[in-house]
């Protein structure tokens, strides 16, 4: 493996051919443009097919008809691109399709802007689809990290037979850090799909029995029971799916919650705030959805105060106080719109914040 | 004993779910006939809509998926790029292709995409129970225009062939109807016509059939088949507006 110094973008492109991707499909949308540009003259090379779609529609349901026959698809878009895509991923969903998906996120509502932000936590992790319908969400919070996650969830998406989304803020898609990138391991040839998705649509020939993907049941009892099936995948994936890291958990007065760029904040915030005498320590969730619940069973004893830190209104804040279970008070330090604090920012905020739970 | 007819394979004997007197079965049929007359059952890959077609993958015996509503075509332009060799097709109403899917449709035959589509304009939403469509003739009763559809209300009824034979890498357009005996097998040439071109590689193929909608026209099929044979066909000119050329 070779570091190279890349930009984020460029390296998840460059991440998911890596991984054996056989077709990507985009629609141009700020702040992951480099991603479809990257495809489009990287992905031929080395036999895969780009298609640049006419919407965000169109891509979600190209990705939807390549991997229901059985190529490896990977795509990406940012925020109000993701909320296009949000039916084309409870149909694949429901129809049992694997698929990873890449949202660089930017500030919202609306068309919002075009600067980080992380208010699609709920989009990501509660989607804008209809019906009984989980999606895996992995939120890095570098490059290499970004770049690995890809890799990796192409293998939990066929396994779970389901979308996942990494969700990546469009700090990460925009900057430079040293990456070392994967080892290719090749397309499979479309005469070994079968062996691998033997549910995929290839032809009758190429199969025993004839295949369909489908997600229509008109029959409330055989749709019940699907709904049960594809909850007991999500069972399972709350299981092996957990993923965080922590930091100063033991003996931290205060405890930040933060994925992503703010993570990376949080760990300066840290640092100012030891200056100062204060210990603070970090609960970085990396999978959104299931969410680290576990994590906060090592907060310590001298916990004064769990601090949800966003680039968003505070929609995290939800899953860590069902963490928290009443444990401790929970507090909101954020910048949203594509405003991003800086450390001394959310050093001062939390400091004041460790004062009103003290007082 | 000397076998005359037989069911062709490309069809799973059941019953199908279509009114008496509906379009969609004797569509199903020729496409099926087509596909295993060239031998193509094994390798051809299907995108049925959504609407009352969203079953013909309970019919029509070859791979299929289901799609969203409207975007059948981005769904063969997936499958398309993963498997170059086999028959790929999209079955689609009016509903789902001429309103919610014209992105879709317009994009796949302006790419040029190695797929046929099979278009069923019958003038109605079917499934939804008897909506106006964007191919609803003027004056003709549905229930979102219970005094029948007007220029002033909803526009002039949208002809699709006309639209995509603009499109320079939409290579076969064609315009069929399946009113009588004579015009199915017409039908059935177009549709094998236009399986040859996808086969030739040369860019979007594309049949419209004018079909029926008894139940929600409420017409009886016979008359039904008449509306189709004289109303729709005044508007939807039934004709070839695109070949290349050798076919």
């Amino acid at each position: 493996m070779s570091r190279v110094l890349m930009k984020g973008n460029e390296a998840f492109a460059e991440a998911a051919i890596r991984a054996g991707v056989k077709c990507y499909f985009g629609y141009p949308i700020t702040p992951q443009n480099e991603i479809p540009e990257y495809m489009s003259h990287e992905l031929p090379k080395a036999g895969g097919a780009f298609i640049q779609a006419e919407s965000e529609l169109a891509a979600i349901n190209m990705a939807f008809g390549a991997s229901a026959s059985g190529g490896r698809v990977f795509i990406s878009t940012s925020s109000p691109g993701l909320a296009l895509m949000q039916e084309g991923i409870g149909f694949i969903a429901s129809c049992e399709v694997p698929l990873v998906i890449l949202n660089v996120s930017r500030g919202g509502p609306g068309v919002g802007g075009i600067q980080p932000g992380q208010a699609d936590y709920l989009q990501v992790t509660r989607g804008g689809y209809n019906g009984d319908v989980r999606v895996p969400v992995f939120a890095p919070s570098s490059i290499q990290e970004c770049a690995n996650l890809i890799y990796e969830c192409f293998d939990i998406a066929d396994e779970y037979r389901n979308p996942v989304v990494i969700l990546a803020d469009g700090m990460l898609g925009q900057m430079m850090e040293p990456v070392e990138l994967p080892e290719a391991r090749g397309i499979t040839p479309v005469e070994k799909i079968n062996d691998e998705r033997p549910w995929a649509i290839t032809g009758t020939d190429n199969h025993p029995e004839r295949n369909v993907v489908y997600s229509l049941r008109l029959d409330p009892q055989v749709l019940e029971n699907h709904c049960f099936d594809m909850f007991e995948k999500y069972a399972k994936a709350e299981k092996e799916l957990v993923r965080w890291t922590d930091q100063g958990l033991e003996d931290a007065e205060i405890v930040f919650v933060a994925f992503g760029t703010m993570s990376r904040l949080c760990v300066e915030a840290i640092e100012l705030l030891e200056e100062r005498g204060i210990k603070a320590g970090l609960i970085r969730p990396i999978s959104l959805w299931p969410y680290p619940n576990a994590a906060f069973d090592k907060i310590g004893k001298n916990c004064k105060v769990v601090i949800s830190t966003e680039l968003s209104m505070g929609q995290m804040i939800t899953d860590v106080k069902t963490a928290v279970q009443g444990r401790w008070p929970v507090s909101l330090i954020n910048r949203t719109g594509g405003m991003v604090p800086s450390s001394i920012e959310i050093a001062d905020r939390a400091e004041k914040a460790l004062k009103e739970a003290t007082k | 004993m000397k076998t005359i007819f037989e069911p062709t394979k490309g069809m799973i004997p059941v019953d199908t779910s279509y009114c008496p007197g509906c379009g969609h079965g004797i569509a199903h049929r020729i496409i099926m006939e087509c596909l295993e007359e060239r031998g193509s059952l094994g390798n051809t890959i299907g995108v049925v809509p959504i609407g009352c077609a969203i079953n013909a993958h309970h019919f029509m015996n070859v791979d299929m998926c289901e799609s969203t509503h409207g975007r059948a075509p981005a769904i063969a332009a997936g499958i398309r790029r993963v498997h170059p060799d086999q028959v790929v097709f999209t079955y689609q109403g009016d509903g789902d292709l001429a309103s919610i899917g014209t992105a879709e449709i317009i994009h796949a035959a302006h790419r040029g995409e190695k797929f046929t589509t099979f278009f069923i304009n019958n003038a109605i939403y079917g499934m939804t129970g008897g909506q106006m469509a964007p191919t609803t003739l003027i004056g003709q009763k549905t229930t979102t225009s219970v005094n029948g559809r007007t220029v002033e209300q909803a526009g002039l009824p949208l002809r699709m062939c006309e639209i995509l034979s603009q499109i320079d890498c939409a290579v076969f357009v064609e315009r069929v109807m399946l009113n009588n005996p004579a015009n199915v097998r017409k039908a059935k040439a177009a549709v094998k016509k236009a399986l040859d071109i996808q086969d030739a590689r040369l860019g979007f193929t594309f049949v419209e059939f004018l079909s029926s909608c008894p139940t929600n026209w409420g017409l009886a099929p016979k008359d039904a088949l008449n509306y189709v044979g004289q109303n729709m066909a005044d508007y939807y000119p039934v004709r070839n507006f695109k070949t290349p050329e050798g076919f």
